[in-house]
């Protein structure tokens, strides 16, 4: 947009006789000051989750809404110690989310290995391979995992959750280290090949420094997924093993004055997903793209 | 890149026996896949096989001694079903919507956040923001924090308004009851659109610069160098932004099962096969809806897939 509005007509010129455009400065303030209300548009949910958090049940069911009604913690000390305790749900979501990042780690980091710089034949195929699971959808697994888990009696066990977390985010991971290992410069690869090095001493020496920030990159975004996901947990777990977006549900039916208890709810819970986005915002966009954008 | 390249390519048309050495040299180079593939294998395909048998038996879990082979009758119930035809209308519905809405405001958001202006980076962060809350958390928020007709915000507001210029009686529309489809896909296109503006933003900032600014020189306005430059270096990138966001918003089950539980003409194929298994738990009846699910997600996939191969081929070209 910053370029549609340039005008044709130049009105003066600079030191180096090219045209410079007046009316591009007003436009520029416009467009700046747009940019700001998107931006404050798309983030007052948001905002506006939080403060209700921080609002007495009352003020928070107010119309026209109370915005500068007192700030208290009610709504938080409802929310943790009110009903049932969200710390084993939240602890859940905790432990399958990290067993299930750090496993998808150790498998796709050799995989990428055989398929970017010692690639196996027909590497690409394998490569679509990986991407095709993540197209089938979920939904069409879910019954057999099931009833496997109901005739093993893994049902509302948290390493059912882990195993499966790992096979939803592993196709990703797959394919955003492999992105990353192809840059690897192939001189540093036979410089350690000439030296002797192992493969693993390979592995850990010369290419796990040159894609540490890959590595955070796949991390974060197979975190984010685990943490959020519901359908498996909703269907694989009950009181043990339940996870925080699980424990969440219990706030879709409307109960009388709930709501900043629903918000510090759903605050808390995104809070985990919030800070690790925020602290990493460039390393979401090479992962969300599969590490196709850099 | 290139060396992977001739490597795949020289292999020889006809190949003699390999010797002992040479394939024991072939599983070195394949084992550090071995353990992924198989693990994806073991976990992604046999329980799809195990649909596939489920889809010809007769299974209902209320209905315990009645379990038996059922041929095809699943699958004529399937076709047959209005829901199912519902559902999948709905998903159509659902994904093109959210997909296509989010990635017009993520363009526009991106070409806004591609110039340099006080508070940019501040700007690109509050953008973020939609993206990281909890999908759940999300959906709760926009059926009982902003849609809720007597304390919603944007009843509220509405409210505010009204209350501005001296009315009393202000309109309080039912958000959900009113439009509930509509409100899943602005739930959903406020969660997606920092997306597609992240992956816009990144594409358009990779654009050669010195290129548009020799356009300008030679008198070509904005309109044309966005829609001769800028667009078509930016078609990868909403290519990229399309897939992506579709393999996710097709399977979206949070958003419909939070702010409408499926009513109101809102049920998408994961959530009727959920309910198929879930509640009615008629196993034969669900797995003969995965599995044509899965058929169609072939079909479909197999176009998309298209696409993300030739931006492969480029980047392997590159």
């Amino acid at each position: 947009m910053s370029i549609t509005d340039t005008a044709p007509v130049p009105a003066t010129r600079d030191e180096r006789g090219r045209p410079v455009r007046k009316r591009k400065e007003g436009a520029n303030v416009w467009l700046s000051l747009l940019a700001w209300v998107v931006g404050i548009l798309f983030v007052l949910p948001v905002l506006w989750m939080v403060l209700t958090s921080f609002h007495s049940e009352e003020d928070a069911a107010t119309n026209p809404p109370a915005v500068f009604a007192p700030l208290t913690l009610d709504g938080y000390r409802e929310f943790f110690s009110g009903g049932a305790s969200p710390w084993p749900p939240l602890l859940n979501s905790l432990t399958a989310s990290v067993v299930s990042t750090i496993l998808v780690l150790l498998l796709c980091f050799p995989a990428a290995y055989a398929l970017s710089i010692k690639p196996v034949r027909k590497w690409t195929d394998v490569l679509f391979f990986f991407l095709s699971t993540k197209m089938l959808p979920v939904v069409a697994g879910l019954l057999p995992l099931y009833l496997f888990a109901q005739q093993t009696g893994l049902l509302d066990n948290i390493w059912l959750l882990i195993v499966f977390y790992t096979s939803m985010n592993l196709p990703i991971a797959v394919w955003m280290m492999r992105s990353f290992l192809s840059e690897v410069p192939v001189e540093m690869l036979e410089a350690a090949s000439v030296d002797g090095a192992t493969l693993s001493r390979t592995l850990r020496s010369v290419i796990a420094p040159v894609v540490m920030p890959g590595i955070a990159a796949t991390a974060l975004i197979c975190f984010i997924f685990s943490w959020n996901e519901l359908l498996f947990a909703r269907v694989l777990t009950a009181t043990v093993a339940e996870t925080a977006p699980v424990f969440l549900t219990g706030f879709v039916t409307s109960q009388g004055l709930f709501l900043a208890q629903l918000c510090a709810a759903a605050f808390v819970v995104s809070l985990p997903v919030l800070v690790a986005g925020f602290a990493a915002q460039d390393k979401l966009v090479q992962g969300l793209s599969l590490g196709s954008v850099k | 890149m290139t060396s992977v390249a001739e490597q795949t390519t020289a292999q020889p048309e006809t190949r003699p026996q390999p010797s002992a050495r040479e394939r024991s040299l072939r599983w070195a180079r394949r084992a550090p896949l071995m353990p992924a593939l198989i693990f994806m294998i073991v976990v992604t395909q046999l329980p799809f096989l195990a649909t596939l048998v489920i889809s010809f038996m007769d299974w209902n879990a209320y209905y315990p001694e009645e379990v038996g082979f059922a041929g095809v009758d699943n699958f004529k119930r399937v076709f047959t079903d209005v829901n199912m035809r519902d559902a999948v209308l709905t998903t159509i519905w659902l994904t093109a919507g959210v997909v296509l809405i989010s990635l017009i405001l993520g363009l526009g958001i991106a070409l806004l956040l591609d110039r340099k202006f006080r508070g940019r980076g501040v700007v690109r962060t509050l953008m973020i923001a939609p993206f990281l809350v909890v999908p759940v958390a999300a959906a709760l928020l926009w059926k009982h924090a902003l849609y809720n007709p007597e304390y919603g915000l944007f009843n509220g507001a509405i409210t505010w308004v009204w209350g501005l210029f001296g009315s009393d009686n202000p309109p309080q529309p039912d958000w959900i009851s009113n439009m509930p489809l509509w409100a899943v896909i602005f739930a959903l296109v406020w969660q997606w659109t920092p997306f597609m503006m992240l992956i816009l933003l990144a594409g358009l900032q990779g654009r050669p610069l010195d290129v548009v600014e020799a356009a300008r020189i030679d008198g070509a306005n904005g309109w044309q160098i966005f829609r001769s430059m800028t667009l078509p270096h930016l078609r990868q990138y909403l290519e990229l932004g399309a897939l992506l966001g579709s393999i996710y918003i097709v399977q979206n089950f949070d958003a419909v099962f939070t702010i409408t539980s499926g009513g109101l003409g809102t049920a998408n194929l994961p959530y009727t096969i959920y309910q198929i298994f879930y509640q009615a738990h008629d196993y034969g009846r669900a797995s003969a809806a995965a599995v044509i699910v899965v058929l169609g997600t072939i079909i479909i996939a197999t176009f998309a897939l298209r696409t993300v191969s030739s931006l492969f081929k480029q980047e392997a070209g590159r």
